[in-house]
């Protein structure tokens, strides 16, 4: 079924942000907002909850660090004690001291890859992936606010209107997407 | 809007509207190439060619071609790569520390910053490559299962930390470099008029839209990769630091070195974006997002962590000869005395006393002035590493077997090689990639742009 979605640009991202809050007041539910750079406080208005790849970041550190240290006591350990000058590894814990740095660098690698390829498949964000945002102007200096008629099936598209007129925008677009 | 005190100096000059940073950033990208850049690539391209010829050549021949004898067993090579990987530093620096420091100004310098550490580290990864002798059995650094019976890679040594934390260092960088860019090459992408160029930065863009959650998640990652590379910059040129440190050669059996080497590589990698944006702000007419101010900041580094490095200097200097070892005495007294002394005498002058001079006002505001003092340590700081790795070996403790290192013309070839490959790199960033975040930039437009300040109704409360 082909659906009917506003797009309303704005030229500054405070008024996107005022005219944000009286939709959300009159209970309509902005779809999204594309800007060119972050505006900050718009998330809790349009009802966007905080990203959890920070703990998705902790996780794969976690794992970083248990690789290497599983790895290290494997290699340096368990298959071949190395003897460095008459002093064999027999102990793990005896021979961390020296398996200190590799361990930090692996749980970092871990960390910030893991989380950098998790940002990018989340977003959908890969080589060759088409722009989304349906105004090239979005990434330059213009603000779009989507919203879906489907989204807001208690308010006709006549009061939706009605309530945008008064947000400051400079121009608005209808369009039927599938 | 985050609004900053009226005596703060404004970081974005004359009126700027969002649109405007956009133009004044893709500008250069869209046009034709200036002459000048035409000409500087070809220089540096030439200088690479020569350095990879020199390579091919020490490839072939084996190592043997250096200038090294059974006493100066490291000399250009390690000197050359510990140089290029303290310069990479100051990009780290600059994105991570201070964005976790919510250091605005960083803002105009952080992606060129960037991009010169990532070059940087690249150079200096080809040195310990090619001290292999055999680049081809490179992969041997690596755990990997293999067929010479239980033979695993040494993780007690230094060396093996380093393969780790440089190869970290490298794609964590490049990693924190490209999440910031995907924002901006959109900008160009939507931008684009030819149909290649359109294609080429829609790849690049990876289908950026700038949706607010796609934000949210930005700003998320972009923290938490700050939060994980500051302590990794440290960690990489403290373990630069342990590939001496942890010997028993007088004069590199010191526990000053972690933080003396990574002041040093701070010290010198600013040094090296001074000299690299004076020249690029110019160039490209980027004069009101780097301004005075932002050298100004980065000269107070530049002050600061040279008073670090003069003070580890003279903290070696006193040690030497309060720990009573007559062994370290001599190696010191041998840096500053001995056949070497003009080295010596040069990093003293280059990297203790010309920091000193920012201390003036005037001086550290003077964009000639940075730019020759910006040389001025890179040379001193190339010298620090020279100083530290070859006098100290040179005398060791057989006095027969004393000897002089004289470089050869691969040696030299091999080296200034990589500054001919890095500014290859550096220019091709500078001709096709957006030199400044600019979308970062419009995120401080309001809040520290010139005129949206001196508004009258800048100050009002909301």
């Amino acid at each position: 079924m082909a659906e009917k979605v506003i797009y309303v640009m704005y030229d500054d991202e405070e008024v996107l942000k005022d005219g944000a809050k009286a939709l959300v007041s009159k209970g309509i539910k902005i779809a999204e907002v594309f800007s060119p750079f972050p505006i900050h406080g718009i998330d809790p208005i349009i009802g966007i909850k905080n990203t959890r790849l920070g703990i998705m970041a902790f996780l794969y550190g976690l794992t970083g660090l248990m690789l290497a240290t599983v790895g290290m006591r494997f290699f340096m350990v368990t298959d071949w004690p190395m003897n460095i000058g008459g002093k064999p590894n027999f102990s793990y814990l005896e021979n961390m001291l020296a398996f200190v740095p590799v361990t930090f660098e692996f749980t970092v690698l871990c960390a910030a890859h893991g989380m950098a390829i998790t940002y990018l498949l989340v977003n959908k964000t890969l080589p060759g992936m088409p722009a989304q945002n349906p105004d090239p102007r979005t990434t330059d200096d213009r603000f779009v606010m989507e919203i879906r008629l489907s989204d807001n099936l208690q308010s006709s598209e006549k009061e939706i209107d009605a309530i945008i007129e008064n947000t400051g925008f400079v121009e608005i677009d209808k369009k039927e997407i599938k | 809007m985050q609004k900053e005190a009226a005596i703060r100096e404004p970081l974005i000059l004359g009126h700027k509207s969002y649109h405007d940073v956009t133009e004044d950033v893709c500008r250069p990208i869209e046009d034709k190439a200036p002459r000048m850049w035409y000409i500087l690539f070809g220089i540096a391209l030439i200088i690479a060619l020569y350095g990879i010829g020199c390579i091919v050549y020490l490839l072939g021949t084996g190592i043997g071609v250096w200038g090294l004898n059974k006493t100066i067993g490291w000399a250009w090579d390690i000197t050359n790569f510990v140089w290029w990987v303290g310069i990479g530093h100051a990009g780290t620096l600059i994105s991570a520390v201070l964005l976790l420091f919510r250091q605005k100004w960083r803002m105009a310098i952080n992606r060129s910053a960037e991009a010169m550490t990532i070059f940087a580290v690249f150079m200096a990864g080809l040195f310990p490559l090619i001290h292999m002798g055999r680049l081809w059995v490179g992969y041997w650094v690596l755990p990997l299962p293999n067929q010479f019976g239980s033979l695993w890679v040494n993780f007690n040594s230094p060396l093996l930390w380093d393969v780790f934390a440089i190869s970290t260092y490298l794609s964590v960088s490049l990693v924190f470099w490209y999440i910031g860019l995907i924002p901006d090459f959109a900008t160009i992408r939507d931008r684009a008029k030819k149909p290649v160029s359109k294609k080429m930065y829609s790849i690049l863009s990876f289908g950026w839209s700038g949706r607010a959650k796609h934000w949210n998640r930005f700003e998320t990652v972009s923290l938490v990769l700050a939060g994980l590379a500051t302590p990794l910059v440290f960690s990489v040129h403290s373990i630069v630091s342990f590939d001496f440190a942890t010997s028993i050669v007088p004069g590199w059996h010191t526990t000053i070195f972690p933080p003396y080497f990574v002041a040093g590589a701070v010290f010198s990698g600013f040094a090296m974006v001074q000299t690299l944006l004076l020249v690029m702000r110019k160039a490209m007419g980027l004069e009101a997002y780097i301004h005075t101010k932002h050298i100004e900041y980065m000269n107070i580094v530049i002050m600061v962590t040279g008073s670090i490095v003069g003070t580890a200097y003279i903290t070696e200097l006193f040690i030497s000869w309060y720990s009573g070892v007559e062994y370290e005495a001599y190696a010191f007294l041998n840096r500053a005395t001995g056949p070497y002394w003009w080295a010596y005498w040069s990093m003293m002058t280059c990297n203790v006393i010309s920091p000193q001079l920012m201390w003036i006002r005037k001086l550290r505001r003077s964009l000639l002035f940075t730019f020759f003092i910006s040389i001025v340590v890179n040379i001193g700081m190339w010298f620090e590493r020279y100083v530290i790795i070859v006098t100290s070996i040179h005398r060791d403790y057989l006095p027969s077997a004393w000897s002089m290192h004289y470089p050869s013309h691969i040696d030299i070839g091999v080296y200034i090689g990589t500054i001919g490959i890095f500014f290859v790199f550096f220019l091709l960033f500078a001709r096709y990639f957006p030199v400044l975040a600019l979308n970062e930039i419009k995120t401080i437009l309001k809040g520290s742009g010139q005129s949206y300040k001196e508004a009258p109704d800048y100050h009002k409360h909301h």
